[in-house]
């Protein structure tokens, strides 16, 4: 692994993975044609994968004052990358068909390209921010990126489902703003003020002089802020619509990629309360909100009558998962949380390459209108019921393995958690496969034209997943005990 | 510091928080967006004040961007797009005029109440202003959550947003106040064109159906 031809444009890994995506956003928005722009995006998030895998070189650049890198950002830096690029392979065979149908122009897909890279970038800064005010920047900029392409179809559900993503997020990003000028104000005292008592790294060495009482009220307004972009109940109102009606390739980021960059800044803050011993613990409220949000998901999964709006609902279930598995918090409960995450997001995205091409195949998205995908278009069919399977913790997928460990660690340190818990899973277990016969069996419903689908994104995370429920890697496994242990 | 200083800066908090009242018990959308751009103003007045007695140049900036963007740009631009969509010029609220301001005089309360426990520690004079500053955050979350139109929902959230802005000027030395009001204008830029791309008319409940049809039909 060579940063070779980085260093000759005097760019590290850790300012590429900024510079690729802002780059390309840039050239996107002003490249004509379908073909190209698609082909570019997928070179550009590429890269950008390849960037950060370089991030990985144990020879790290010292914290910086606004970017750094740490063993924990780097798992979700990688992971939001290579998302990402497999998601933009699949937006350009998802995008061709939007374009052929008319429901996009060429000009909005100039659009649509360049706010995809900016959503990258976005997303990646937030990840690399080693400064709270930037890192709230970020977030918003990934909001807006997204509250714009969920409304890009400019059909009255898709406004209307921006305008509630609107709405909804900027109350999250409020508080969230004035939790992080809280921090500010409670590290003042003991830092003295300018951009350093905003700097993660510096905070968490200070922060055991904060004042307690104010560190809990900021968190409590991050914890609500960063929440309501993480989807937990009750604040996660916006989720569903902005999944459903949406491009799919952008339900599939926003499920993936965004709702962890969210949790990944409630991660951090958790850590700066951890180190306070006057602090209440952040653990129990995690740990409410994650199962609240994963039992009402899971009964609302029943009455679900849209495909995408059903998958979001179950992203609002696993979410609630991982904010409960870092509730718990110690090193095993951290570590599944970390793998649950991992597993969600590849899941996840793949079930919506799947649906994508079986919405467009379809020409609907109401699950009552489509039947014996297994029988018509078998290779989409199964993909989505091995994923469907994955998703709703079947061994030997990854999510079973991870889910089995959030269970037995929460039963062997707090036995009556797990009651909910198991029953908030087992509820969403039986929705998804009853929804699931319905699709993937029976009489074949609805359009059988051929599939023109790229099947490679779905089923290379279906593998992976697969692979990490069969054999986890030794030097994986080390890696997530360390940010596990990090994480406390 | 003396006390005339902490006096003016709290005549100005305060006369933000008494202008968000104001906001909520408004029926009409051009009286919102005349009493919007005050609202702008006393940020304006509280922001250069804070730029004065805290010595810091920089926040001239965003008192500056306070009174030209959000005093007469926006709600110019607001002004004109009701007139040219034909928008209704009442204001429909989800819950009365008299509910909503006793539920906003709760939520001041609650704000003093918390913040002035829980800042015992902190800056004498960024105290103060952090509680008046969330209650106008918590009036324009209200305002955003009761109101039904688009414009207001928008006017609520600048309004939450002047608080935000409220509170990082007042925690002294704060990095990137600038950036953030920047920032923040950009978004709120976006969602005001947006507002006129997307033709919301109140609520969408009369979006350019012909558009819907062609929809309708490409997809079938």
């Amino acid at each position: 692994m060579s940063a070779f031809p980085l260093d000759l444009l005097g760019l590290d890994a850790l300012n590429a993975i900024l510079v690729i995506p802002a780059a390309a956003a840039a050239v996107l928005a002003l490249v004509p044609g379908y073909r190209l722009g698609a082909r570019l995006n997928v070179l550009a998030a590429l890269l950008t994968l390849a960037a950060s895998l370089l991030l990985l070189s144990p020879d790290r650049p010292e914290p910086g004052r606004y970017l750094f890198v740490d063993d924990l950002n780097v798992v979700f830096i990688i992971l939001t990358t290579f998302i990402g690029f497999t998601t933009s392979v699949f937006s350009a065979t998802y995008i061709a068909h939007e374009l052929k149908i008319g429901r996009l122009t060429p000009q909005y897909l100039r659009f649509y390209h360049a706010m995809y890279q900016v959503l990258m970038f976005s997303m990646n800064l937030a990840l690399a921010a080693n400064n709270i005010g930037l890192m709230w920047v970020a977030i918003e900029l990934a909001t807006l990126t997204t509250i714009l392409m969920v409304g890009i179809y400019r059909t009255h559900e898709a406004v209307e489902a921006a305008w509630k993503y609107f709405i909804l997020a900027s109350v999250g990003i409020a508080l969230a703003l004035f939790g992080t000028i809280l921090i500010y104000l409670a590290a003042q005292p003991a830092m003295g003020g300018g951009v350093d008592a905003m700097v993660w790294t510096l905070l968490i060495d200070q922060v055991a002089r904060f004042d307690p009482a104010l560190l809990n009220t900021a968190f409590i307004f991050l914890l609500l802020g960063y929440g309501t972009k993480v989807g937990l109940a009750p604040l996660h109102a916006w989720l569903p619509d902005a999944h459903a009606e949406g491009p799919t390739p952008i339900s599939a980021v926003l499920s993936g990629l965004l709702l962890n960059v969210a949790l990944y800044a409630v991660l951090r803050f958790k850590m700066l309360l951890a180190a306070n011993a006057g602090a209440l613990a952040p653990g129990p409220l995690m740990v409410t909100m994650g199962l609240v949000s994963l039992l009402f998901a899971a009964f609302m999964l029943y009455r679900r009558r849209d495909i995408k709006r059903m998958f979001a609902y179950s992203s609002i279930e696993h979410m609630g998962i991982i904010t409960f598995a870092f509730g718990m918090g110690g090193p095993l409960a951290n570590f599944a949380g970390l793998l649950h995450m991992t597993m969600h997001s590849l899941t996840k995205s793949a079930i919506f390459y799947s649906v994508g091409h079986i919405a467009q195949i379809k020409g609907t998205q109401k699950i009552a209108d489509i039947r014996g995908l297994t029988e018509t278009h078998p290779v989409l069919g199964w993909g989505l019921v091995l994923a469907v399977f994955a998703i709703a913790g079947m061994p030997p997928f990854g999510i079973f393995m991870s889910e089995f460990l959030i269970v037995s660690s929460t039963f062997a340190r707090e036995p009556l958690l797990v009651i909910p818990l198991l029953v908030g899973l087992l509820v969403a277990f039986g929705a998804l496969l009853l929804r699931l016969g319905n699709v993937a069996f029976g009489e074949p419903l609805g359009s059988t034209k051929p599939a023109e689908a790229s099947y490679v994104p779905l089923y290379a995370h279906l593998a992976l997943v697969l692979g990490a429920g069969l054999y986890l890697p030794p030097m994986l496994v080390s890696w997530f005990q360390h940010v596990a242990g990090l994480l406390g | 510091m003396d006390g005339l200083d902490f006096d003016v800066a709290h005549l100005f908090a305060g006369g933000l928080v008494l202008v968000s009242f104001m906001m909520l018990y408004q029926d009409r959308l051009y009286a919102l967006l005349n009493i919007f751009a005050l609202h702008a103003i006393v940020l304006a007045f509280s922001v250069g004040w804070q730029a004065y007695i805290q010595d810091a140049p920089q926040l001239y900036i965003t008192a500056a961007i306070a009174i030209v963007f959000k005093g007469i740009i926006i709600p110019v631009a607001l002004h004109r797009i009701i007139q040219r969509l034909g928008i209704h010029r009442e204001i429909e609220t989800v819950i009365g005029i008299g509910p909503t301001m006793v539920l906003g005089i709760g939520f001041v309360a609650l704000s003093l109440a918390v913040m002035l426990r829980v800042t015992a520690e902190a800056d004498r004079l960024a105290r103060e202003d952090v509680a008046l500053a969330l209650s106008v955050v918590l009036l324009g979350l209200l305002m955003m959550v009761t109101r039904r139109n688009a414009v207001s929902q928008v006017v609520g959230f600048m309004s939450t947003e002047n608080g935000l802005i409220l509170a990082a000027t007042g925690a002294k030395g704060m990095p990137f106040v600038v950036e953030m009001s920047v920032a923040f204008s950009v978004l709120v830029a976006f969602v005001v064109i947006g507002v006129f791309l997307f033709r919301i008319r109140e609520r969408f409940d009369t979006v350019d159906a012909q558009a819907l049809d062609r929809f309708r039909r490409t997809r079938e």
